[in-house]
């Protein structure tokens, strides 16, 4: 061992492919483990001259090509077969054949990036620029067109005086001794270059925010928010009458608006029959469009609790005795015509969808004022054996 | 003119030593930029900047600033994609297949191809996103986790392109940046400058031309020349599956992939010659990549534009053996239809004018080869246009039958996208070694033991 705490090694130049091969066997032969050989190329032939054993990148690149190939088919058969299975092409959800490029690429890619970073990191253990050999004439020179050995102070065989003369006697040129670095300066923690980052975080960070928030918003990256159409209720420039939605033109008649043949009398004698019966579909749908139209007005429940708030007059309770007896056609007719302050329905609703609100009204009429037969009824239907 | 093609021929001329090498690669990274060089990159910017006008406009007022709609869907977009992408594929040929091969005369031109492979692939990948007209939305090309529940198609050759290109692109960079590190760092070792020593250092990690490292970088470069090899043939297939596997008569054949992987090491040849032409004489590097270089990759090209010529004829071939009536009438509309004019232009650019390569003298006349590499380069992107919209603008139905005509912004795109790739290109022939300084060492005469004298394996 040497006694020199701060030596890295003694270093020897050699001037052509052939010494540097010779002085790799004989230092090997000398039985020294902790050497190296530097040269400007990779030299034929060294590898066994220094004894190195075989690479084994190779195994790297397999494991992690393969767990490439398992991650993506892997991936593929969840994505297409169990988190949204989509039929494309008529193919099955896990369709092999038109996955396989997709599958060779991902190999390929986990495969050469695991290479070069497990070459890098693992087996080179680079970066490494602090290492004592870096900024010496013996680097310049391997850099250049001279061949190098170094024999590292941490060889338990390391004697300065015997590694001298060993490299002497194999016919270097030159021989000089590495010393470690003294304490290492982080250039990192120097002031100025504190402020540079600083400077660019903030420049970052402001440039993120702005293109976020400010320029994804303009046009043409406003993530198609700015749209020349008219919603609901807008107002529009283009009509005299400045409304956006626009009623029926006069003398035309559009699908499920078939004229109503009473229209304009206030009691008709003679009214409409329901065409529709009370199927659970069709309450449902009369349900929605019960809620959409008359609920404002009318409440949830056709009590007459409006849910405006008083900006519009509440209207009677549909659950009245009057209301109860209306044929199914006088609430159709009130719905086209309207009734003193309530508004004609006609322009907004089809026909189907007027009886079908009418059948929800009969139902909500119903549960409201139920009987006990009704009871008996319900419990007939769910099974529940009364007597 | 004698040349003796029974012996390899050096691959390093002028009986050059190492340190001589050394200083010939590196002197122009060293040198301060000449006029002649400032004039080329700003021309080249020039191009560069028309083009991001016109990609402005068309963000700003939409797709519709080109030509292309019914029933041209892909146009320029897609011609200049597939153009560029093949004029990638040489460089990974030259760096992966003929390492593989152990063809050593590629050192003298590998870096540079690679480079190009890596620009040519950069400029090719701004098409399809620029064709989207939102690309600021490329992300959902990526199979990620987002609130709409929905993944890739994987089943789709868009997505199979999207993998193979960020595949290729990766892989590419990756491979350049690691033959980089030892030249970084011998760049590290020379530079007096303290800039330059800090920047070379960072890059090259620390490099220490350790025989320990060069052990298993040999391997590891082996390994990814290994995984290049599918890959670039991968690549230029699927792109061509793009097309292929769709019902339109012209695409829906089978000889595509063969056929466009041909096509772009020929068409990347052409282009990667074009360029050494003029590096060679400004950088003195005649030296390095000598003539008998040029002479070889003149015979790929002859080679490979046989092979599209064989093609070319293969697809009328099947269209009439098909007995398609639709196949049949694609393939008559593109020789003798409106776009003849095209047709003929890819025919006499990408296989007669290349036959000429078989003369020696032309081979190796550098004013010659120069002038049928531009004809190859024009004709192969001829090749995609007469595909794409010759195909497109006649299919099935007569009354959607229509003509593409590019738009002005539609050539300004075209125009940048050659300025992007050659101001790519200028600087990369300023800023990097444009050859391997240490593997062109290996394969200097004497520079590998001789394993005479007390060498006994
Ligand atoms: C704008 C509020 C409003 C809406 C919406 C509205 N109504 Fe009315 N409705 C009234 C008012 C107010 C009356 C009382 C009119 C009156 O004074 O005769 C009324 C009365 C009625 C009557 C008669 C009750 C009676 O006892 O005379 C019926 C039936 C009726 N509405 C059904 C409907 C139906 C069905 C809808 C949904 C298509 C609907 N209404 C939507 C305000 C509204």
């Amino acid at each position: 061992m040497n006694e020199n705490k701060n030596l890295y090694g003694v270093t020897a130049l050699f001037d052509s492919a052939n010494e540097i091969i010779h002085a790799a066997k004989e230092v090997e032969k000398a039985g020294y483990k902790n050497f190296d050989v530097n040269t400007p190329y990779p030299v034929h032939g060294m590898d066994r001259a220094m004894g190195l054993k075989r690479s084994t990148v190779g195994f790297f690149t397999l494991f992690f090509g393969f767990s490439g190939t398992a991650f993506i088919l892997l991936f593929a058969y969840w994505t297409m077969s169990v988190n949204y299975p989509m039929v494309i092409g008529g193919k099955p959800f896990f369709a092999l054949p038109s996955f396989i490029p997709v599958t060779f690429e991902t190999t390929v890619l986990l495969g050469g990036i695991a290479t070069v970073v497990g070459i890098l990191a693992v087996f080179f253990n680079l970066p490494s620029n602090n290492h004592p050999l870096h900024d010496t004439d013996y680097m310049c020179s391997v850099s250049n067109d001279k061949y190098g050995i170094v024999i590292e102070a941490e060889d338990p065989k390391f004697n300065e005086n015997e590694v001298t003369e060993l490299l002497k006697r194999l016919g270097a040129k030159k021989i000089h001794t590495v010393m470690n670095p003294g304490k290492e300066s982080f250039p990192i923690f120097e002031g100025r270059f504190v402020v540079f980052l600083i400077l660019v975080v903030l420049v970052v960070c402001g440039g993120t925010y702005f293109t976020l928030n400010k320029v994804l918003y303009l046009e043409p990256f406003d993530w198609m928010l700015e749209q020349d159409k008219l919603i609901p209720q807008e107002k529009s420039t283009i009509f005299t009458d400045n409304k956006g939605m626009r009623t029926t033109i006069e003398g035309t008649v559009a699908r499920g608006y078939l004229p109503y043949p009473f229209k304009g009398q206030t009691i008709p004698t003679e009214t409409l029959a329901n065409p529709l019966l009370p199927t659970k579909k069709v309450l449902e749908f009369g349900k929605g469009k019960f809620l959409t139209f008359c609920s404002p007005c009318h409440g949830n429940y056709a009590d007459g609790d409006s849910r405006l708030h008083g900006q519009f007059p509440n209207p009677p309770t549909l659950h009245s005795a009057r209301a109860r007896e209306f044929g199914d056609g006088m609430i159709y007719h009130i719905i086209v015509n309207g009734q003193n302050t309530m508004p004609s329905y006609e322009t907004q609703t089809t026909s189907e969808e007027r009886w079908a609100i009418i059948n929800y009204i009969r139902a909500l009429q119903r549960a409201k004022n139920a009987k006990p037969t009704d009871l008996q009824e319900v419990q007939k239907e769910l099974g529940v054996n009364v007597k | 003119m004698e040349v003796d093609y029974s012996t390899e021929a050096a691959v390093v001329e002028g009986n050059l030593r190492l340190a001589e090498i050394d200083r010939i690669i590196s002197r122009p990274i060293e040198e301060r930029p000449g006029k002649k060089y400032l004039l080329a990159l700003s021309i080249s910017s020039s191009f560069l900047l028309i083009g991001a006008i016109c990609v402005g406009l068309t963000f700003f007022y939409g797709v519709g600033m080109w030509g292309n709609n019914q029933p041209v869907g892909w146009a320029f977009g897609i011609v200049n994609f597939v153009f560029w992408i093949g004029i990638g594929h040489a460089g990974t040929l030259i760096s992966a297949i003929l390492f593989l091969l152990r063809q050593k005369w590629r050192t003298g031109v590998a870096r540079f191809a690679e480079a190009m492979t890596i620009f040519a692939v950069m400029t090719a990948g701004l098409f399809p996103i620029i064709h989207t007209g939102r690309p600021w939305l490329a992300g959902y090309l990526t199979p990620y986790p987002n609130q709409h529940g929905l993944w890739v198609n994987l089943n789709s050759p868009l997505v199979w392109d999207v993998f193979a290109v960020s595949t290729y692109f990766t892989i590419s960079l990756l491979f350049w940046y690691i033959g980089l590190v030892p030249d970084f760092a011998s760049l590290r070792d020379k530079t007096i400058s303290k800039v330059k020593k800090t920047i070379y250092s960072v890059f090259s990690l620390g490099w220490r031309h350790s025989n320990r490292h060069w052990q298993h970088y040999e391997k590891a470069y082996m390994i990814l020349a290994g995984l290049s090899t599918p890959l670039v043939l991968s690549v230029h297939s699927i792109v061509s599956f793009d097309f292929a596997t769709s019902i339109l008569p012209g695409w829906h054949t089978t000889i595509f992939p063969p056929y466009f992987v041909a096509g772009a090491i020929f068409s990347g040849f052409a282009m990667v010659v074009t360029v050494l032409v003029f590096v060679r004489k400004v950088f003195d590097m005649e030296n390095i990549i000598t003539l008998n270089h040029l002479e070889r990759m003149n015979k790929i090209i002859l080679a490979t534009g046989m092979m599209v010529g064989y093609a070319y004829g293969m697809e009328f071939f099947i269209a009439w053996y098909s007995g398609v009536q639709y196949e049949q009438f694609v393939f008559i509309n593109r020789a003798f239809g409106p776009y003849a004019w095209a047709y003929w232009t890819m025919v006499s650019c990408n296989v007669i004018f290349p036959q000429l390569f078989w003369f020696r003298k032309i081979r190796r006349s550098v004013p010659a080869m120069f002038i049928i590499v531009i004809l190859v380069n024009v004709g192969m992107w001829f090749e995609r246009f007469v595909i794409i919209v010759s195909s497109l603008h006649r299919d099935f139905l007569p009354s959607s039958w229509g003509m593409f005509v590019p738009t002005l912004v539609d050539l300004g795109i075209l125009l940048g996208s050659f300025g992007l790739f050659f101001t790519l290109v200028l600087l990369f022939a300023k800023t990097l070694p444009v050859v391997s300084i240490s593997e062109i060492k290996a394969v200097a005469p004497g520079s590998q033991p001789s394993h005479a004298g007390n060498h006994n394996e």
